[in-house]
C-alpha cells in the first residue's frame, strides 16, 4: 500500500512537468501566480531573497498563512519544512499540503539525518547538487527532485552547475558496463538498484526540476534545454518590477523553450529583474546545507 | 492506412501519452504553438496537468479557437484529467470554462488534495477491468443524453464519450494497460488497424 502511495506521489510530479512552480507569501500573490499560469505554488512566509537579507533562523511557515493560500487557489500548494524536521513535516501533512519541500532554504534542523520520507503519505521534493545526493534523497522517499541552485540570489550559475553535473553523471552511468555499476553505487553512496534504474532508463526515477536563481524567461529556457522537466521560481518573480508579466513570460518560455524568436518577444519590456547577488558576493551558501 | 496523433504539449504529462502511442506503433507529434497545427493528424490528445495553465496557454498561444473549431468539425479528441476539464461545458466548483465542447458537468479536484489521490481497477465500457490512476482528479457529475458513460467508480462517472470526444478522469497513460488508447485510435479511424493492434 505504501508503495502504491509513493507511485501516486511520483505521478503528481509528472502532472507538474513543463510547468512553473512559484514562491508566494500571501493569498494575493498566490492568485497572481495562478492567473499567470503557475502549475503549483510554494507557500512561505518570506521568499529566499528576504530570508537571506534578514538572517537568523528560518522555519516552517505559519499553518494559518499556508491555509489562506490553499483557500485562494485551485492548483497544488507546496510548503517548506527544515531539513530533518519531521515534526514540521507532520504538521504540513496534517493540513493536507500537496507537496512538502524539505528545503535547504530554511535553517537545517538536523545536521546529519534527513527526514525518513517513506513514513509519510504526502509527497516530498528535495534539492540536490549532484546525482549521488539526488539518489540518496530518492532512497529516503523523495518523489521529486530539484536542483539546489543558490536560492534568493537571482544568479543562475549554481543551478546550471548542478543540472550539468547531474546530467553528466547520468550519461556516464548510462554508458557504463553493467559490472561497473556496483562500484559506481559504492562511490555515490547509494543503493545498487537506483544506479541500475539510471543505467537502464538514462534518467532519474522521479521528475527533476530546476531551482535556485532563475530570474528571467531566458534562465528558464536555459534550464529546460539543459534537461530540467520544469522550473521553480522563487524570489525572481515577486522581487521584480512587474511580477504578473514576468511570471506569465516565464510560463510561456518553459512551454516553448527552444523557440528563440518567441523567447525574444517574451523577454521584451519585463521591467526590472530582481537585483541579484553574484556567487562570490554570497556570504551564506544554502546549497551546502544537507548533503 | 496509418494514423497520426497530435499531443497537446503545453504543460503536464504529454510524454507519457506519446510513449503509450509508440507502444501501439502509432506515430505522434507535439503541439506547442499555432504553426504546429499545420501538420495533418487524425486525432488530438489533451493530457493531464493543470487545466488553468493549459487553458491560459491555449488562449495566449492562439491555439484556442483553431482547436475548438477542429472539435466541432468532428476531429477525434481525447482528454485525460485536466483535458476532461478543458472539454467540459460546465465545471461545478470553478467559474472558468475553456473549450466547452462536451455536454458534461465536471467537478474539479473532486477527491480533494493529493492525499485523496488513489488507484483502482474498474470496467471500461465492455473492454473489461483496467487500471485507473486518479491524481487530484475531477469526476463527471452530469451528462446529457447524447453522452455515453464508459466507466464509473463508486457510482461517479469517470469516463465518457460523445461522438468524437472521449474523456477520462483517470490517467490511462500512467499504467501499462493500452485499452483506452487503443479505443481512441479506433475512433480516429484506425478501425482498419484492428488486426494489428488488437
Amino acid at each position: 500500500m505504501s508503495e502504491n502511495r509513493y507511485e501516486l506521489n511520483k505521478n503528481l510530479a509528472q502532472m507538474l512537468k513543463g510547468g512553473v512552480i512559484m514562491d508566494v507569501t500571501t493569498p494575493e500573490q498566490a492568485r497572481i501566480a495562478e492567473a499567470a499560469g503557475a502549475c503549483a505554488v510554494m507557500a512561505l512566509e518570506r521568499i529566499p531573497a528576504d530570508i537571506r537579507a534578514a538572517g537568523g533562523v528560518s522555519r516552517m511557515s505559519d499553518p494559518k498563512m499556508i491555509k489562506g493560500i490553499q483557500d485562494a487557489v485551485s492548483i497544488p500548494v507546496m510548503a517548506k519544512c527544515r531539513i530533518g524536521h519531521f515534526a514540521e513535516a507532520q504538521i504540513l501533512e496534517a493540513i493536507e499540503i500537496d507537496y512538502i519541500d524539505e528545503s535547504e532554504v530554511l535553517s537545517p534542523a538536523d545536521d546529519k539525518y534527513h527526514i525518513d520520507k517513506t513514513k509519510f503519505k504526502v509527497p516530498f521534493v528535495c534539492g540536490a547538487k549532484d546525482l549521488g545526493e539526488a539518489l540518496r534523497r530518492i532512497n529516503e522517499g523523495a518523489a521529486m527532485i530539484r536542483t539546489k541552485g543558490e536560492p534568493g540570489t537571482g544568479d543562475v550559475v549554481q543551478a546550471v552547475r548542478h543540472m550539468r553535473l547531474m546530467q553528466a553523471e547520468i550519461r556516464r552511468i548510462s554508458s557504463s558496463a553493467e559490472d561497473e555499476l556496483f562500484d559506481i553505487a559504492k562511490g555515490l553512496q547509494v543503493p545498487y538498484d537506483l544506479v541500475q534504474y539510471v543505467h537502464e532508463n538514462k534518467k532519474l526515477p522521479v521528475v527533476n526540476f530546476a531551482a535556485g536563481g532563475v530570474a528571467t524567461p531566458a534562465d528558464a529556457a536555459l534550464m529546460m534545454q539543459l534537461g530540467a522537466e520544469g522550473v521553480f521560481v522563487g524570489s525572481g518573480i515577486f522581487k521584480s518590477g512587474n511580477p504578473e508579466k514576468r511570471a506569465a513570460a516565464i510560463v510561456k518560455a518553459v512551454t516553448n523553450f527552444t523557440d528563440a524568436k518567441l523567447l525574444a518577444e517574451l523577454s521584451e519590456d519585463l521591467g526590472e529583474a530582481m537585483v541579484g547577488i553574484n556567487e562570490h558576493e554570497i556570504e551564506l551558501l544554502m546549497a551546502q546545507r544537507g548533503e | 492506412m496509418s494514423v497520426r496523433i497530435a499531443v497537446l504539449a503545453l504543460q503536464g504529462a504529454f510524454i507519457e501519452h506519446e510513449k503509450m502511442l509508440s507502444k501501439l506503433g502509432i506515430a505522434s507529434f507535439e503541439i506547442r504553438q499555432k504553426k504546429d497545427l499545420l501538420h495533418s493528424f487524425d486525432g488530438l490528445i489533451i493530457p493531464g496537468g493543470e487545466s488553468s495553465v493549459q487553458g491560459k496557454l491555449l488562449k495566449e498561444l492562439e491555439l484556442f479557437e483553431p482547436i475548438r473549431k477542429l472539435i466541432t468539425e468532428k476531429v477525434p479528441i481525447f482528454g485525460t484529467c485536466a483535458g476532461l476539464l478543458l472539454l467540459s461545458k460546465q465545471i461545478e466548483n470553478d467559474g472558468r470554462v475553456y473549450l466547452a465542447t462536451m455536454d458534461i458537468t465536471a467537478v474539479r479536484n473532486a477527491y480533494g488534495r493529493q492525499l485523496g489521490s488513489f488507484y483502482t481497477a474498474e470496467s471500461f465500457g465492455t473492454m473489461g477491468k483496467i487500471p485507473m490512476t486518479f491524481i487530484r482528479a475531477p469526476y463527471i457529475k452530469d451528462v446529457s443524453d447524447s453522452v455515453v458513460i464508459l466507466a464509473t467508480v463508486n457510482s461517479k462517472i469517470v469516463a465518457a464519450r460523445q461522438g468524437n470526444q472521449l474523456v477520462t478522469a483517470f490517467h490511462p497513460e500512467l499504467n501499462d494497460d493500452l485499452t483506452v488508447h487503443r479505443y481512441f485510435i479506433k475512433i480516429c479511424g484506425g478501425e482498419q488497424l484492428n488486426r494489428i493492434i488488437d
